[in-house]
């Protein structure tokens, strides 16, 4: 998954520190695997120097100072962009997709355009496959099949979400 | 995203943005029924030879869009179009002579006569329409023997697998020659090998005698036979369009 991008996506709501944007994702994202620290800042590091964040104010204290961050306009773009691009269709990318939707619906944007999108680009692997499938001979077929099994649970799996969208965002902006 | 449509001039609604003929479009089509609205201003677009599934959720309204478009259903509001001719000021006689010459129909189960052999329920929509009953059962044996049942001729449909009546339904869809099949979860009874044999066969030969087939799924591999999708949810039609 995109760590930049999902930041990103979580400093559209609001400038935040380096330490509250890594709370924000694990609590949101990082169930399996929480960020680093070094993670966070290498991250945050990059986004400035490619523009997509600015620093938006410093806190001094008895520590090391403390930046505020906020996004730029270049940088809701690039949220924006990720968004409506469909991941690349294979096996296990529910978590950045996950992520997607959650942060489409944390910004107002329409989560079923990320859902929408995702599907079409699945199906139109998966056309492929079932062409290629047609023309080849059984081991084709067998190996056609078993990547169009996946494509498929990957499809079951959009549907429902696009269902339960509704309860997802009264849980996302609870 | 390429619904809803812009609107078209009559020379583009004639040909197709791709130059193949556009057979059947439904445009802001809504229908309630009682308090529930099921089409909320859905509508899509199929040309001759393509095949275009309609996805969605149960409920969503994917079922009384080809109903609409189909003529088996009036819409509230909206228009259908079937070759440049609106459908829905048609009286029902006409609406019911299009449905028998110009449509063709492939339903998840239940389609086929039970009192009549396979070869009869294929040969019915042509004697429906007036063709000797010699002329009529040739072309429902070439039909039959095209979609792999030929077998199954003299058989009464509950004494065939599920997987030989759906074919024999594909045959009686295309038998009389109609330039749009409707199918509605064709394979949705069926074991994935017998579903995909089905679809091969109606994708086939409908490419081959050029006709639009509409096809309601909620399963993407059978959707993955078309050539397009159109998404409907809320009763609301969308289509994505990918670049590259």
């Amino acid at each position: 998954m995109s760590i930049g991008h999902t930041l990103l996506g979580l400093l559209e709501a609001g400038p935040r520190h380096g330490y509250d944007l890594k709370r924000a994702y694990d609590e949101r994202f990082g169930h399996d695997k929480p960020l680093h620290y070094g993670q966070v800042y290498s991250t945050l590091s990059r986004l400035l120097r490619d523009g997509l964040v600015e620093v938006d104010g410093v806190e001094t204290g008895d520590g090391p100072d403390r930046k505020r961050y906020a996004i730029t306009s270049i940088g809701v773009t690039d949220v924006e962009g990720w968004l409506a691009t469909p991941e690349k269709p294979e096996p296990y990318l529910q978590n950045t997709l996950y992520a997607k939707v959650v942060l489409a619906m944390l910004s107002g944007r329409r989560a079923e355009m990320v859902l929408d999108t995702q599907r079409a680009a699945h199906l139109r692997v998966m056309r492929q496959l079932t062409h290629r499938k047609s023309k080849g001979d059984l081991a084709d077929q067998l190996i056609c099949d078993h990547a169009l099994f996946h494509l498929e649970a990957d499809l079951r799996w959009l549907e429902l979400t696009a269902s339960r969208l509704g309860q997802l965002a009264e849980e996302v902006r609870a | 995203m390429r619904w809803p449509p812009a609107a078209l001039s009559s020379a583009e609604a004639a040909s197709g943005t791709d130059g193949s003929a556009v057979l059947l479009e439904g445009i802001e089509l809504r229908k309630s029924f009682g308090p529930t609205l099921a089409l909320d201003g859905a509508g899509l677009r199929l040309r001759a030879g393509e095949v275009v599934a309609v996805m969605g959720p149960s409920g969503s309204g994917k079922s009384t869009l080809l109903h609409c478009l189909a003529g088996i259903l009036r819409p509230d509001s909206g228009r259908v179009t079937y070759r440049g001719t609106e459908l829905t000021g048609l009286p029902d006689s006409s609406l019911s002579r299009l449905r028998r010459t110009e449509f063709g129909f492939v339903f998840q189960f239940g389609q086929l006569v039970p009192e009549l052999t396979c070869l009869e329920n294929v040969a019915l929509p042509l004697r429906l329409a007036g063709v000797r009953r010699k002329d009529a059962e040739n072309r429902a044996t070439e039909w039959l023997a095209r979609v792999e049942v030929g077998d199954v001729a003299g058989k009464r449909p509950g004494e065939t697998s599920g997987g030989q009546e759906q074919r024999v339904a594909v045959a009686r869809a295309l038998v009389s020659g109609p330039k749009v099949v409707f199918a509605d979860e064709p394979t949705g009874a069926l074991d994935s090998l017998n579903g995909e044999r089905v679809m091969r066969l109606l994708v086939d030969a409908s490419k081959e005698t050029n006709v639009g087939v509409l096809l309601v799924t909620h399963e993407p591999r059978v959707a993955a036979y078309s050539d397009r999708e159109v998404v409907v949810r809320d009763g609301i039609s969308r289509e994505v369009e990918l670049a590259g």
